[in-house]
């Protein structure tokens, strides 16, 4: 795929972006200032991504509350000024003011009011939807309708949960640029992804058996808040004994013993509460980050589709769920006459 | 949110941080949420706009201003309760000793060269202080952590050299565009502009030395008394372009097996075309500002994305050449190559350039050919931000004494 005509960028923007310009080149930024973002949401993690996008030199972020979630990013973010906490203006203003300021070039706004009230083409705007802690129906409300909407809108989802957190990515269908190596040259790719609904609905006892516990344990903890009437982060240490009951509960009608998900990684995630830990907030941002980046710039292969980060894992894990090979994987050690 | 054992340790913790560039905004930024409230923090440069990319505890209104400070005022804008001590110095400095190093309880690097990180490990294992080092470039980034007498320090093992190029390659038979901007900076430009009396590899000689280019002559790059500046570029130009390859090309052996150069000489540049004006008073409004003053603007040649044509490179060669020696007068004899030197850039551009044309080597835009004359290191907000992640969590391993942990 060769570079088409080397239209000039601004000065300012040539000068600015000289050092990522020299990683993903001029029409890859050029593309990126054509770009529409939505945030739901803000989080800690979403600042983080929000930076991330900003400074690379997105066309627009439209910034959105609108599911409610419990979060603890009201005491401190880099975002804001501790004396500007009590001010007058809303988090989200503060919070847009502080990422223009970030990055001028950047078109920061705040849309007021819910999703619901906004005329059906409303996500039509965007390129990018990103929805941060939120109960999995609103996610998957917002999927849906991402997935309904005329031109195609990427759809990415993230929730840290103390040291542990989750990124979910929908593109529909994405095309991207294989980069030339060696004696293969430049190829266009095609990905095809599934709908949260979609990824949710995967049977437990067909997914591979060495896939992460902590996809499992986060499902046990959106049925946990689901069920209980809780805004999402609104849980502590002493809900162990129910989350339990509902591992016991979910386990079973997946067809998987409870030990599939030990007591230990349910322990750490009612003990994080509405908390985010902050460097792993930082690695979630950055991974959230280049991933929107790159679905905005068609360059290098998107993650498919859902990231994972345990510090006690000491990587980042990715899993496609469910497996595009519908074949059954024994899970149980099903006794095998030979 | 760390737990209770880990909060303690990390409040009471006192942290060095070396770097308050790309990994350092986002690791000081890291820190201070993550609840360290004990931070040094030693850089020596100011800001610069490239910076704002990624660095982004700064502002366009900074720079000029210390790295270390204002990262230092940014943070304790949103957490204003913590100590941050900020160094613009050098970390080579003899202030920061051994006994400075031990009050640390570990370090943390987030540095762009191995000189000083050499030093840093160092004066950590003198000190008995554990490291944490990092870097980073575009998509790529690490994070190792070293304990004295636990594991390998950072020099344990051997890190590459950076990339040097034969003399012959260089003067004699270039294939790369890298060998023709090596040629133009360190060899034209500097005998042109530089210490006149440093020896130059830019004479060209055939092997038995029964002939010389008239470059040769001791005197041939100095301005001679009533020589217009037109008339001097125009014999550089000859000169380096023309004369000296073909002397080079006599010496059959170096081109039995390669590709023959082909001389350039301004006549045939301009056969049909004028010269750029040169008449030797330089207005330019800009003209001595070494950030602005630009001869690719004058002629033109706004998008430093374009890769000039020869009769581009010939231009920019000469209108370059006549602003220096016009605008530079004072600096001529000593200039240092400076990548963010507008003019310079363009002057080596161009001379790279064409001497790549007489070896059918491909040309380079300004902004590639700053990017290698610079050796500039391409680097994104996100890889950094990740690794400042990596860089806490590792530290905070280190702290509670978990060495196994540690990656």
């Amino acid at each position: 795929m060769e570079e088409v005509a080397v239209e000039a960028l601004t000065e300012q923007e040539a000068a600015v972006y000289d050092r990522q310009i020299r990683v993903w080149g001029v029409e890859a930024q050029r593309r990126l200032s054509r770009a529409h973002v939505l945030v739901i949401g803000m989080s800690n993690v979403l600042t983080e991504l929000c930076k991330n996008i900003v400074l690379a030199g997105i066309g627009s972020l439209t910034l959105m509350e609108d599911a409610p979630s419990v979060s603890t990013v009201m005491n401190t973010s880099f975002l804001i000024p501790v004396e500007q906490i009590e001010s007058d203006k809303s988090f989200l203003t503060e919070c847009a003011e502080s990422l223009k300021d970030f990055n001028p070039m950047v078109h920061v706004t705040v849309e007021k009011g819910s999703l619901e009230e906004k005329p059906d083409d409303f996500l039509n705007n965007f390129d990018v939807v990103v929805v941060g802690r939120s109960l999995l129906k609103y996610r998957m409300h917002v999927n849906s309708l991402c997935r309904k909407r005329g031109p195609k809108i990427a759809f990415l989802s993230v929730d840290c949960r103390g040291p542990l957190g989750e990124i979910f990515i929908d593109l529909q269908t994405h095309t991207y640029v294989l980069k030339a190596k060696e004696n293969v040259p430049h190829s266009l790719q095609n990905l095809v992804y599934c709908s949260l609904e979609e990824a949710i609905a995967a049977r437990w006892d067909r997914l591979p058996k060495k896939t992460t516990k902590l996809f499992y344990a986060m499902r046990i903890m959106e049925d946990f808040e689901q069920s209980n009437s809780r805004l999402p982060g609104q849980v502590t240490l002493d809900d162990l004994a129910s989350v339990l009951d509902t591992r016991k509960r979910l386990c079973e009608s997946q067809g998987m013993p409870e030990t599939l998900v030990p007591d230990k990684l349910l322990h750490r995630l009612l003990y994080a509460e509405a908390r985010e830990h902050p460097p792993v907030c930082a690695i979630l941002g950055g991974i959230l980050g280049q991933e929107l980046l790159k679905v905005l710039s068609g360059k290098g292969e998107p993650l498919k589709n859902f990231f994972f980060f345990d510090p006690m894992d000491g990587k980042g894990i990715t899993e496609e769920i469910p497996r595009p090979d519908d074949t059954p994987i024994i899970m149980q050690s099903a006794e095998i006459e030979i | 949110m760390a737990t209770p054992e880990e909060l303690a340790v990390i409040e009471k913790a006192k942290v060095l941080m070396v770097g308050a560039g790309g990994i350092g905004c986002e690791l000081l930024k890291t820190l201070a949420l993550t609840g360290f409230k004990d931070i040094h923090l030693i850089d020596l440069d100011t800001i610069e706009v490239s910076n704002l990319n990624r660095q982004f505890l700064f502002r366009k209104q900074h720079v000029g201003q210390s790295k270390a400070k204002v990262a230092r005022d940014a943070v304790l804008k949103f957490k204003p309760d913590i100590k941050i001590e900020a160094h613009h110095a050098n970390v080579k400095n003899s202030d920061f000793d051994v006994e400075f190093f031990k009050q640390f309880n570990v370090v943390l690097n987030g540095l762009d060269n191995v000189d000083a990180r050499r030093h840093v490990n160092r004066l950590c294992l003198a000190a008995g202080v554990p490291l944490v080092e990092s870097g980073s470039t575009g998509y790529l980034g690490q994070v190792t952590v070293h304990v004295k007498d636990q594991t390998e320090c950072y020099e344990c093992q051997t890190k590459e050299l950076p990339k040097t190029y034969p003399v012959c390659t260089i003067t004699n038979t270039p294939s790369k565009p890298v060998h023709c901007i090596v040629w133009a900076k360190d060899l034209l430009f500097a005998r042109l502009f530089g210490d006149r009396n440093q020896s130059s590899d830019l004479i060209v000689h055939t092997n038995d030395r029964t002939s010389s280019a008239a470059t040769a002559d001791t005197d041939f790059f100095n301005i001679k008394d009533g020589e217009t500046p037109e008339s001097y570029a125009c014999r550089v130009f000859d000169g380096v372009f023309g004369d000296n390859i073909e002397v080079a090309l006599r010496n059959e052996e170096t081109w039995k097996s390669r590709k023959r150069p082909r001389p350039l000489y301004i006549c045939e540049v301009y056969s049909d075309a004028k010269k750029p004006r040169i008449d030797g008073s330089c207005n330019s409004p800009d003209g001595n500002d070494k950030h602005t003053a630009s001869a690719a603007r004058i002629l033109g040649l706004s998008n430093p994305q374009e890769v000039w044509t020869v009769r581009d490179s010939a231009n920019v060669f000469l209108k370059a050449l006549e602003l220096l020696l016009n605008t530079r007068q004072k600096d001529i004899g000593s200039l240092v190559f400076d990548k963010d030197d507008q003019l310079a850039m363009e002057f080596v551009t161009a001379a790279a350039n064409l001497r790549s044309s007489c070896f059918d080597i491909p040309m380079q835009s300004l902004f590639e050919a700053k990017g290698i004359a610079g050796n500039i290191v391409h680097a994104i907000a996100t890889t950094n931000a990740i690794i400042s992640g990596l860089i806490v969590l590792e530290a905070i391993k280190l702290l509670m004494g978990n060495l196994d942990d540690c990656r």
